[in-house]
């Protein structure tokens, strides 16, 4: 079975006044249809620009350099600049952050759905549907989403946060996409909120089979609801394990690291942070970009950049510690 | 509803109330009784003292109520604004200030509305494509010099055009309503044409002089809009650029403009009075210029007046239209 | 457990300055702005130090010269070398531009700041003032002001005086606007929070990011004061002794320049006026750049 998402060798740079600044650095993910990835990492780490990246829409004075991202066999980085606009919601949708702004405030609910329908309308004449069937769709979509029709023709600021979230969920499922990116979707919300936007999500993805990368720092969040766990790291993937093995017997020393400062009710008042800072994207550490901070860096760390590594359990490392066992 | 009305009724009231005060205390500032000043200087010159002199003067004085105390004089005043009663122009006795104003009005309203709606709608969307940046490069080029218009206010871009266009090239008439010896007859298309020809030069004046702030400011605004969320989810939606420039990107940097709109019309006015007289068209510039030269200041502070209290109620009407526009306004 | 180092790399930083010189070389508007007005400066440094200044006044050289070696821009009808007279006069509308967009732009930071900060009755009655003298036409006014005035109570000081009385009301309601979506941002909580008086919010939190915005104002201020000055002036308003840009132009109309051939009379104050006017319209489009950061492309 062909995977549905193949990332390979993602690299992203932006150019500022004071140097370039490598947001990915050879980043690789591959996903099933119906698998939930969950991304996390730092703020710096690059997750929110593998989102845009995927999506292409990175922009100046940031540049896709290299790699491929290919969805349901073609890949996103070669196609026209048209092209890539029928892809977008068709193959690969988007759930924004701060679903706050994310919604015209001059037009209705209704005809931002219908708008984004009917620009992937000249796709095939095939599968040209009438302006009623359209507005069926859109409703449904919201049924789906547990949004009553009436929000057809409301205005955005009619709204609760909680429920433009999930105009927002319901936009990204009209054309039944093989991939949905969540980026942070419930950051803004309250926990009650929360549970009912993720408990949305993953309804609507299991109706429609998409794989889906949600991305965040609530680790808690991610325990919950994702399959599979990707951690990043400067740019980097430096772990990617099942949830059940993240949580129970992470092995890349940032991923420990990450799990051990998690709370604990059992150590309470207990806090672990991990010493030091991530480093400025402009100038990376050589070789492995956490050995700064790492506690069990050796000699070799400082230098060479580790390959990526798949160990017996599954899971895929970019570490030294791991390079000889494997 | 009705205290909305109310509210924005008292501001109009308010500012008629702040515009006539200002009017009233102005001349205070000389010392000097202005009526009596001038027709001094007019009998030096040349001997020209009408018979009515001293009516004149007597109506002026009752109207300033220069005999009278100060705080009299002052609500005798407010009386009359509010009677609509603007006093009658000594230097063409017997005619009123009203009347003055609405023999000339329509001229100036033409041109007026006519040039600025041109200059809205294009440097409006001049400014949205400069800010634009998937725009083609050669049209956000061609903004940079509209914005430099800026540089050429319309009173001088008049004297430019009147200069090298009507005179130089003598592709445009150097004035007048319409060419000398004709007379009117609105029925004949060809006495439409002629005016309108004769439009066209101070026309361009105006929109040349005025198209540049829009540019700039909208200009402005569409950067600010562009950064905002929804146009970057309109991206990720997969719409086509022309789609997200007009519905997503357009409608809203349009909005926060159209508040400028009755503003800028009232700033266009005063240019546009000192183009009218450039160009000897009859209109409200005609009024005000004659005054300013002959010192006829009841005409020139009925004119200020007329211009501040049009300008105040467009501004009202405007507040009116806005929610027609914005529907997050719509049910406050 | 091994020692953790947490020395971070140096990040080499180019200098501030070759950092200014690449914005600039990427924000063309604000360079060419800042560069026709520079040359404006130093035309009419220049001109300042080494022109006899009262050849700005009639009856000083022969009149009615088009312009040759002697007199670089001509002279007028009333004998006034037109080289000199730009000189002056540029320095003139400098003066009345900067003190006029100067006192506007401190009047309002002033008023903006204290009705935005202290809220209640004081800030709906400045609020309430700005937005009723707001429809008032401005140029209209300033005509009547200045026409009232006996002739020679007008100089350049009274000139910029009466153009900033009805000219405060705009950046009052800007700087107001900004800020009150400061007082709302988290920062300013915070820093009361931490104990910060007043005053200390004020300069070291509000101020500093108001900047762009006074910076912003003060170019507009200054841009609509010349403009005001010259309109009041091209209506034989102004101090009619010196050589405003506006005066020339009126004086020449007055006796018909265009008509007689005398086409360089206005056409040198005609020149100045759209330089310094378009120079400010510029620096103000560059300046949009820095107050919103969104703008700025790199590649």
């Amino acid at each position: 079975m062909t995977p549905v998402l193949q990332v390979k060798n993602l690299q992203v740079s932006y150019y500022t006044d004071a140097g370039r600044a490598r947001a990915l650095d050879g980043v690789d993910i591959t996903l099933e249809a119906g698998e939930k990835l969950g991304l996390v990492g730092e703020s710096g780490s690059g997750k929110s620009t593998m989102a845009l990246a995927m999506m292409r829409m990175i922009k100046p004075p940031g540049r896709i350099e290299g790699g491929q991202v290919i969805v349901d066999g073609t890949d996103l980085i070669t196609i026209s600049d048209n092209d890539m606009l029928k892809a977008r919601l068709s193959k690969i949708a988007y759930i924004p952050q701060g679903a706050m702004n994310s919604l015209n405030p001059v037009i209705r609910i209704g005809a931002q759905m219908m708008d984004a329908i009917k620009a992937h309308q000249d796709q095939s004449t095939a599968e040209w549907i009438s302006k009623a069937e359209m507005e069926k769709r859109c409703k449904q979509a919201l049924a789906s989403v547990d949004l009553n029709s009436t929000v057809f023709k409301m205005y955005a600021h009619e709204l609760s946060g909680g429920m433009k979230q999930r105009v927002c969920i319901a936009i990204s499922i009209l054309l039944r996409p093989n991939v949905i990116i969540a980026d942070e979707p419930t950051s803004a919300l309250d926990v009650v909120t929360q549970r009912q936007v993720m408990e949305t999500i993953d309804r609507v993805q299991e109706q429609i089979g998409a794989a889906v990368i949600l991305i965040g720092h609530d680790m808690g969040l991610m325990a919950q609801f994702v399959d599979k766990v990707a951690v990043m790291y400067a740019g980097r993937l430096m772990e990617l394990s099942t949830v059940r093995q993240m949580f129970t017997d992470p092995k890349h020393p940032y991923a420990q690291a990450l799990i051990r400062s998690l709370p604990n009710l059992e150590n309470k008042g207990v806090f672990n942070g991990i010493p030091g800072m991530a480093p400025a994207l402009l100038q990376l550490p050589g070789g492995c970009a956490f050995h700064p901070r790492c506690v069990k860096a050796m000699e070799i760390c400082t230098t060479v950049r580790p390959e990526p590594v798949t160990l017996s359990s599954g899971q895929i490392l970019e570490c030294h510690l791991y390079s000889e066992k494997a | 509803m009705i205290k909305l009305i109310t509210r924005r009724l008292l501001f109009l009231v308010m500012v008629i109330w702040a515009a006539s005060t200002i009017v009233f205390f102005i001349p205070r500032i000389s010392t000097k009784n202005p009526v009596r000043e001038r027709f001094a200087e007019l009998a030096r010159a040349g001997g020209f003292a009408p018979a009515d002199m001293e009516k004149i003067i007597a109506s002026y004085s009752t109207k300033f109520g220069l005999d009278k105390p100060l705080w009299q004089q002052y609500t005798d005043y407010m009386a009359s604004i509010a009677r609509f009663d603007l006093g009658v122009s000594y230097n063409k006795y017997p005619k009123t200030v009203i009347g003055l104003i609405m023999d000339s009005l329509p001229w100036t309203i033409v041109l007026l509305l006519v040039t600025t709606v041109l200059s809205f709608v294009i440097g409006n969307l001049l400014g949205a494509v400069a800010a634009w940046p998937r725009a083609p490069q050669w049209v956000r080029t061609i903004a940079t010099p509209f914005i430099l218009l800026q540089g050429v206010p319309p009173v001088l871009m008049g004297v430019l055009l009147l200069f090298f266009i009507a005179f130089k090239l003598k592709m445009a008439p150097l004035g007048g309503a319409y060419s000398t010896g004709v007379i009117p007859n609105w029925s004949s298309p060809a006495f439409v044409w002629d005016v309108v020809w004769h439009q066209i030069l101070p026309g361009l004046a105006l929109l040349l002089g005025t198209v540049g702030g829009w540019t700039l400011s909208m200009r402005g605004m569409g950067i600010t809009i562009q950064g905002e969320d929804y146009v970057n989810f309109a991206e990720h939606k997969g719409l086509g650029p022309y789609t997200i420039f007009r519905d997503y990107y357009l409608r809203n940097a349009l909005l926060p403009q159209a508040t400028g709109l009755a503003l800028a019309l009232g700033s266009v006015v005063s240019s546009a009075i000192v183009i009218e007289s450039q160009f000897g068209l009859p209109g409200l510039g005609r009024v005000l210029d004659a005054a300013i030269r002959s010192n006829d200041f009841m005409v020139i502070y009925g004119v200020v007046l007329f211009v501040t209290i049009a300008v105040a109620t467009l501004m009202v009407v405007m507040e009116f239209v806005y929610p027609l526009l914005d529907p997050r306004i719509r049910n406050e | 457990m091994t020692s953790v180092s947490l020395a971070q790399p140096e990040i080499i930083q180019p200098s501030r300055i070759t950092l200014f010189l690449r914005y600039l070389r990427r924000n063309k508007g604000l360079t060419i702005g800042l560069f026709i007005l520079l040359l404006l400066v130093v035309f009419t440094v220049y001109g300042l130090a080494t022109a006899d200044l009262k050849h700005a006044y009639p009856i000083s050289v022969k009149s009615k010269q088009p312009p040759s070696w002697e007199f670089p821009l001509g002279t007028d009808f009333f004998g006034r070398d037109l080289y000199v007279a730009m000189v002056v006069g540029l320095k003139e509308t400098a003066i009345i531009g900067l003190l006029a967009g100067a006192l506007g732009t401190l009047i309002g930071v002033v008023l903006g700041f204290i009705s935005a900060y202290f809220g209640g009755f004081l800030d709906t009655a400045i609020k309430g003032i700005c937005q009723i003298l707001t429809p008032i036409p401005a140029l209209l006014m300033q005509v009547i002001i200045a026409g009232s005035l006996d002739k020679r109570d007008v100089t350049i000081y009274t000139m910029a005086f009466v153009v900033v009385l009805l000219a405060w009301m705009g950046p009052t309601l800007v700087i107001r606007a900004q800020v009150l979506t400061m007082k709302e941002r988290q920062f300013v909580s915070v820093a009361k929070l931490s104990g910060m008086g007043d005053l200390g919010i004020i300069f070291s939190e509000i101020l500093p990011n108001l900047l762009p915005f006074i910076a912003a104002a003060f170019v507009n201020q200054v841009f609509y004061s010349v403009f005001a000055s010259f309109y009041l002036a091209v209506l034989g308003l102004g101090p009619l002794r010196e050589p405003l840009l506006g005066n020339t132009i009126w004086a020449a109309q007055g006796q018909s320049a265009f008509f007689n051939n005398w086409w360089w009379w206005p056409l040198a104050p005609a020149v100045a006026l759209v330089l310094i006017l378009g120079s400010l319209a510029l620096i103000n489009m560059g300046m949009d750049e820095l107050a919103n950061p969104r703008v700025r492309k790199t590649e």
